[in-house]
């Protein structure tokens, strides 16, 4: 790739790190109380980041309209998050602060994410526990009446804050009252069951979207003076993920086809403790949530041929491989870590379970120590959860646990103000690229979803709104009748196909692809097979899918389709990147690159960059700008947990 | 892991075009239904087989499969989220049934939820009750510290009891007559066992019971049917609690503290 690619300015602000933020704020432009009302924001999705947002925004009076899949804002994909938010509030008096979380957010991303996004992101943190406990989130409790706090992988201090396992639902259930409160005063104009398919573009200046009302089929046109994309992750490419059924990336991919650039689309997660795969009917996959590994140990046998129950191996027969490779972090390693582990592992024959495709997360001293009762008052509903799945039951036996598709670290590029590449377009939550950088660490997600929304977006829209001299525009202009003619014609052509696979059929091929090529391990050779394949499919679904149903009625297979067509381009991207970067870094892993122990082996002189591709059209390469990585404050190092 | 069977089933699916057509049942037969699927793949793999046949698919709503975002829910053989307590249909597993068993799945039936099509229902009822009250008045920004506000454990993991309604509307289908009490109580008395929800209480049950009754869900004549119902056990206590907070809010002064 060539080494003179167009630079990108995120236009941080510079000196003293603390108090970048600050004087940012200071230094945007403003718009007067009285004035916010004559602006209109589109914000798309309503998971945490979306509703947060949503929420927040027209309670400073501006006009807002939301947009969301679902029928309720309320059942976005945030809900299912499990194990907990993280916050600097060292209520625990361990020695967490600002910079701790910072720091630890910096090197758990391997050293690829941008310091003046997360020192920000980290002196928020505390604010967002503030507000969802006035909210009524009903946050764990000590005894004296208190927070209380456990500990996830990547850091040695307890500041993962958390509702029993369900913590992305109650807060989520936070953000949806805000917004149901400002709907009720009439700011949000709530609109269910739309899904967005096209960006429009006005001078340059994103103006609105074009969406499809699933229920009905009709398209509809939203004009504003702000686009907000806060519309999740595209772990789906994988087809089996953890992500909930209709996460997808249609939104980012149309607005990235009109001009917004794509960050580091290889960076995926690969969360270690998933139920593993069962057959070939497997829709998706379940987490056993990060927090399990507080008091769950992670083994295998010490034999690749010893087949006993679990119950039946003996301690000495036992490999507890994180603590013996990594003791200072031993079961609470960063994701990334311990899911090449449990690879490795697996690979050398020492799997377990009828697939020897799982390793045992095992919780039998915490029993003993502690009382089955404590253990249920903790993980209580994630243990129903195994159990309803497998039909086993995790107080008697170990969980049988293997490495899935989790969350994308990739995303739309953004700047600071947490704006695109296209002006007046704002992309928020794990829609965007920045905070987390080539791995997230967990409970990390919902603070910076909650960050975007709440704390983030409320200031710098305004730079925006204020800076900018937008003229009036109505849903008569052409561009909105350019793009909705273009949503309409794809729908179109999907309909006309008439082939005889289904979508589901393609989406699964093009899932395995993609672990099989890019999952935990990468190399050329398996990217360059997997750019041929992708190509194949393709072409294989615009020849071959059979979409049943019509176009103006609800039509979920319509829907499907038109999510996977936009992974079938988008995956070639997500490819293309990960052949790019010839290093390894977090869930990066290219085999071409690792250290003698075989971690991952990170080329600083080469790769300290974020990857931002552009669009080029159809058929043509998109072309590589990079954001240069400076670390002030933080020292580069090979990342160690030992 | 019990070891894994694959087994024949007959379907009986309500299937309606829109809101504004008939229903009716239709019949189907699935071989090869293994054991481990959950009830949603089974449905998938239905699916399949009718787009194969060139016929439309099923429609229902889903979207975690992990019993959290509500989406999904259906009568199967006249039971709310099937057989399983405090299980969503997405969980409910195969594994529940037997080889050449009958299964009859119809959509949520109520008054205030009209079909949409086939096992899809409109549950925008819902949304407007929370919209009248169900929430805390606080802006963002202006959050005290939250250790200021200490709660015990006792309230905090109660409130969490109530807090855990996922919005599914079981509770109406199952209650003989279409009452929507368990939902909005879970929300009023998740509010009113915090402190932060307490300023607000009289309005807000006031409020959201006159929105739930506009909206056409039926009475509560206590058959308790909601709570069994429930996938996520929210226990029947929070009727208790609406109630005497409605008669708190109707016959003290209407914002009493
Ligand atoms: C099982 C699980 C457990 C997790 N646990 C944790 C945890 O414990 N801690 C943590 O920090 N993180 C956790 N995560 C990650 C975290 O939940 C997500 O990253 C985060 O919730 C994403 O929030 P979001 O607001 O960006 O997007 P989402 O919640 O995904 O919301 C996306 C929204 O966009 C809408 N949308 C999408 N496309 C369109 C379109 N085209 N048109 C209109 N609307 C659209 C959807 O309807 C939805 O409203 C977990 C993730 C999973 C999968
Ligand atoms: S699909 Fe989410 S609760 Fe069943």
């Amino acid at each position: 790739m060539s080494s003179n690619s167009p630079i990108l300015d995120p236009k941080c602000p510079g000196g003293d790190i603390e108090t970048r933020w600050d004087r940012h704020r200071f230094a945007m432009k403003q718009v007067n109380p009285a004035n916010k009302r004559k602006f209109h924001i589109i914000v798309v999705g309503t998971g945490l980041a979306g509703g947060s947002a949503a929420a927040s925004l027209a309670e400073l009076g501006y006009r807002v309209t939301s947009l969301c899949i679902q029928d309720s804002p309320r059942r976005a994909h945030s809900i299912a998050a499990q194990g907990g938010i993280n916050a600097a509030k060292n209520y625990p008096n361990d020695g967490d602060s600002v910079f701790r979380l910072f720091y630890d957010t910096i090197k758990g991303g391997d050293y690829r994410a941008r310091e003046s996004n997360v020192y920000r992101l980290a002196q928020v943190s505390n604010n967002i526990i503030d507000q969802a406990t006035a909210q009524g989130v009903p946050f764990a409790r000590e005894y004296g009446g208190h927070l209380a706090n456990r500990s996830f992988g990547g850091a040695q201090v307890s500041r993962t804050f958390y509702a029993r396992g369900a913590t992305g639902q109650q807060l989520l259930l936070g953000a949806y009252a805000a917004m149901n409160r400002q709907i009720q005063a009439g700011r949000i104009d709530m609109r269910c069951r739309r899904e967005m398919l096209e960006l429009v573009v006005v001078d340059g200046v994103a103006r609105g979207v074009i969406v499809r009302n699933l229920i009905t089929g009709a398209y509809e046109r939203y004009a504003g003076d702000a686009v907000l994309l806060c519309t999740g992750g595209y772990g789906n490419a994988f087809y089996l993920s953890t992500n909930a059924k209709n996460s997808n990336v249609t939104a980012s991919w149309r607005a990235y086809k009109r001009g917004a650039f794509f960050a580091n689309p290889c960076y995926t997660q690969i969360h270690p403790t998933c139920i593993p795969v069962s057959g070939d009917h497997q829709s998706k996959l379940t987490l056993m949530s990060e927090s399990l590994r507080n008091d769950g140990r992670v083994w295998v046998p010490k034999a690749a041929e010893d087949k006993r129950p679990a119950s039946q191996i003996p301690e000495e027969d036992r490999d507890y491989y994180l603590e013996r490779r990594y003791p200072a972090f031993g079961n609470l390693v960063p994701r990334d870590v311990a899911s090449r582990a449990a690879k490795e592992r697996c690979d050398a024959g020492f799997g377990v379970g009828s697939s020897s495709m799982a390793v045992y997360l095992d919780f039998a001293d915490a029993i003993d120590r502690d009382g089955e009762d404590a253990v249920r008052a903790k993980y209580g509903n994630l243990f129903h959860m195994y159990q309803k799945i497998t039909d086993e039951n995790p107080y008697e036996s170990p969980m049988r646990i293997f490495p899935a598709v989790h969350y994308t670290m990739g995303g739309l590029w953004v700047d600071y103000n947490l704006e695109s590449t296209i002006p007046g377009l704002f992309v928020l939550g794990e829609a965007n690229f920045s905070d987390h950088g080539a791995n997230r660490l967990g409970a990390s997600a919902l603070m910076q979803g909650l960050s975007d929304g709440y704390f983030v977006i409320p200031y710098t829209v305004c730079g925006h709104l204020a800076g900018r001299h937008l003229q009036p525009v109505t849903t008569q202009h052409e561009a909105f009748a350019e793009a909705e003619s273009e949503a309409r014609s794809q729908t179109e052509k999907l309909l006309a196909v008439g082939g005889s696979r289904s979508v589901d059929s393609f989406h699964r091929e093009l899932g395995l692809t993609l672990w099989d090529d890019c999952g935990m391990a990468r190399s050329e050779k398996g990217l360059k097979h997997a750019i041929g394949k992708i190509a194949e499919l393709r072409a294989a679904f615009w020849n071959d899918v059979r979409v049943l149903g019509e176009e103006k009625d609800l039509n979920q297979s319509l829907e499907k389709a038109g999510r996977v067509a936009d992974f079938l381009e988008f995956a070639e991207v997500l490819v293309k990147d990960a052949l790019n970067r010839t290093e390894s870094c977090g869930g990066h892993f290219r085999l071409e690159s690792q250290t003698e122990e075989g971690e991952a082996k990170r080329d600083d002189e080469n790769f300290s960059y974020a990857a931002a591709w552009e669009y080029q059209g159809t058929g043509q390469d998109a072309v590589l700008h990079k954001e240069p990585l400076a670390f002030e404050y933080v020292q580069l190092a090979q990342r160690s947990y030992k | 892991m019990s070891a894994e069977k694959t087994m024949k089933l007959n379907l009986k699916i309500w299937r309606q075009k829109n809101a504004d057509s008939n229903g009716s049942i239709e019949d189907f037969q699935l071989d090869g239904v293994s054991t481990d699927m959950s009830f949603l793949e089974m449905l998938d793999v239905l699916n399949e087989q009718l787009i194969s046949a060139g016929r439309e698919p099923i429609a229902f709503d889903h979207d975690c499969r992990e019993g959290v975002c509500g989406c999904c829910g259906a009568v199967v053989n006249g039971q709310v989220h099937g057989p399983d307590e405090e299980t969503t249909l997405c969980q409910l597993h195969m594994r529940r049934f037997h080889d050449g068993d009958t299964i009859q799945i119809e959509p949520w039936r109520s008054r205030a939820f009209p079909v949409i099509k086939d096992l899809i229902v409109d549950r925008t009822a819902f949304e407007r009750i929370q919209q009248a009250g169900g929430f805390v008045s606080v802006s963002t920004g202006s959050a005290p510290d939250a250790n200021t506000i200490s709660i015990p454990t006792r309230d905090a993991e109660k409130a969490f009891d109530f807090a855990e309604c996922i919005g599914c509307g079981g509770c109406v289908a199952a209650c003989p007559n279409g009452a929507a009490m368990l939902f909005t109580a879970a929300k009023v008395a998740q509010l009113v066992t915090l402190p932060q929800g307490k300023l607000e209480r009289s309005s807000r049950v006031l409020t959201m019971v006159e929105r739930m009754d506009a909206e056409g869900f039926g009475d509560c004549t206590n058959h308790y049917e909601c709570s069994a119902a429930c996938p996520k056990g929210v226990p029947i206590e929070a009727i208790a609690v609406m109630n005497r907070e409605y008669l708190r809010a109707t016959f003290l002064s209407p914002e009493g503290a």
